[in-house]
């Protein structure tokens, strides 16, 4: 019976999914999603004042980038996230490497940047705003400090485990110490350390939405603020809905560019 | 004057949990000549291995010395090639860059960096396989390229560690052959660690046993079988006899290696 319909049996564990079918199905979910949504909006089961209809979403969207300039709240937010991740990023990734490539840098800054990872940045948000303002300034910091320790401590924990042959091999071809590190340790991680900045990119929009709800007067979370004053829960849930599309386009963006620069880990 | 002399070197890893010390390695003295080609034989946890890290310079003896060319050995370094059990290639490399590695480290002109590898490529018998990934490779074919990449260094000494331990049968007497024919070319000396008796008659011109731990060097014994060597060598009454001495050497090791264990 399996060999005659295929399509009707439950996959064996593990089976791998065919290209078309993964598409397809990823796309099934978000159909029956605002489907669901829809049916219990349109349909009369929950109060339009605490959540608005698929189709009062998409109409207040519109409303929000033609007659107020939403685009520019986006463009600020997105400039926001990427401009601090980025200084996160530069400051973060060569700490990294160092403290799991030498064992005294890790003793000397592991404990402190594993304290300094669990200090909340949302909590962060109103002290900044003491020492650098309602600026973008501040917006960065907020970014930067939820970010950066997150990297620094997993790049050194990947860089940490290294495979240790590798590194062997490398010193009987005759690297040095610094060699070693840059031809075993930073290509050989390079990967990780790609999908370690994607998942830390993710936090970082929970962190600039936190900072623009609370002083500020742009971007998609002061929108969103304000949209609260006006029990516009269609905007608000737009607002939403505009951040997780542009996660899921950078996130895409860095698969991407993962498959381009390793192509060897898909071989 | 030896070309490398293992000089009462021991090595005793400090006991782990408080418990006592391991004497991996009794002091040893084994002195190698330029184009020998030996073949440690020993059961597993005799501390052959521990004796070639320590010739390689990634592992240090607890007493004594390694002179290469009458200096002493204090760290791992480009004059003696390593090729691993595991397989060590770089992941990120092609089979050219990979062999390319130690060249590239050393600066080597562009131009003579090709030249290298693609003779190296050639005597390995990959050709075709040069932009493949280490992934892309059989078992097989990624050890020839870990020789051809210790070779492509001009080492003054070749340390093998079981470099066919994980072949199957079929592929690891292929490779035998294929060192061996190598070897016969270019007189390397060599350092081949392994734990299989026909393995390293057929291949080495010195087979040194080693007993079961602590290790120590029990037998050294010449392989006088001639050159060129064929693989129906396997066959005659020659290599059995050297095999049935060997297997007697070494299975009153293995037999106490086992009870340890």
């Amino acid at each position: 019976m399996r060999a005659i319909a295929p399509r009707l049996t439950m996959p064996r564990p593990l089976e791998p999914v065919g290209r078309a079918s993964r598409i397809g199905l990823g796309i099934a979910f978000f159909v029956v999603f605002v489907a669901v949504w829809a049916a219990a909006t349109l349909g009369g089961f929950v109060s339009r004042t605490f959540l608005a209809d698929p189709i009062t979403m998409v109409m207040d969207g519109w409303t929000l980038l033609t007659r107020f300039g939403f685009a520019a709240d986006i463009a600020v937010t997105v400039w926001r996230v990427v401009g601090g991740f980025i200084l996160a990023s530069l400051v973060a990734v060569p700490l990294g490497i160092l403290m799991g490539a030498y064992k005294p840098v890790e003793a000397f800054l592991e404990p402190f940047v594993s304290f300094a990872r669990y200090l909340p940045a949302s909590a962060f948000v109103p002290l900044l705003i003491l020492w650098a303002g309602i600026g973008e300034t501040q917006k960065l910091l907020v970014i930067f400090i939820g970010s950066v320790f997150q990297i620094i401590l997993m790049v050194a924990v990947a860089v940490g485990q290294t495979r240790r042959d590798l590194v062997e091999a490398a010193y009987t071809l005759g690297c040095g110490d610094r060699s070693v590190v840059r031809r075993v340790l930073i290509p050989a991680n390079a990967p990780d350390i790609a999908e370690i900045l994607r998942l830390v990119l993710g936090w970082a929009w929970t962190y600039v939405i936190v900072a623009e709800l609370i002083g500020s007067s742009s971007g998609i979370g002061h929108m969103i603020i304000d949209s609260q004053a006006l029990l516009a829960t269609g905007q608000m849930i737009f607002g939403i809905i505009v951040i997780g599309l542009i996660g899921l386009i950078s996130d895409f963006l860095f698969k991407a560019a993962n498959r381009a620069l390793f192509p060897w880990r898909l071989a | 004057m030896s070309k490398l002399l293992i000089d009462g070197v021991a090595r005793v890893f400090p006991g782990v949990h408080g418990g006592a010390p391991t004497r991996a390695l009794e002091p040893t003295t084994l002195a190698v000549e330029a184009n020998d080609f030996i073949a440690i034989l020993g059961p597993s946890g005799c501390g052959k291995s521990t004796l070639l890290r320590i010739v390689a310079g990634l592992d240090r003896p607890t007493s004594g010395r390694v002179l290469l060319d009458a200096r002493e050995v204090r760290g791992p370094g480009a004059d003696r090639g390593m090729v691993f059990q595991s397989y060590t290639l770089f992941p990120w490399l092609s089979v050219a860059q990979n062999i390319a590695f130690g060249l590239r480290e050393r600066r080597l002109p562009p131009a003579e960096q090709d030249r290298i590898v693609a003779d190296y490529v050639e005597r390995v018998g990959l050709r075709g396989f040069e932009r493949h990934w280490p992934k892309q490779l059989s078992g097989g074919m990624q050890q020839r390229t870990a020789i051809a990449r210790a070779l492509a260094n001009d080492p003054q000494i070749m340390l093998l560690d079981e470099p066919f331990g994980a072949l199957d049968t079929q592929t690891r007497a292929l490779m035998q052959e294929l060192l061996l024919g190598i070897w016969e070319r270019e007189r390397k000396t060599v350092l081949f660690v392994t734990h299989d008796i026909e393995e390293a008659i057929f291949i080495a011109s010195r087979v040194v046993v080693m007993t079961a731990r602590p290790g120590r060097i029990k037998a050294d014994i010449a392989i006088d079988l001639p050159h060129p060597r064929h693989y129906t060598l396997k066959t005659t009454p020659e290599f059995s006899a050297l095999k049935a001495r060997l297997t007697e050497e070494i299975r009153a090791e293995a037999v106490l290696a086992a009870e340890a264990h």
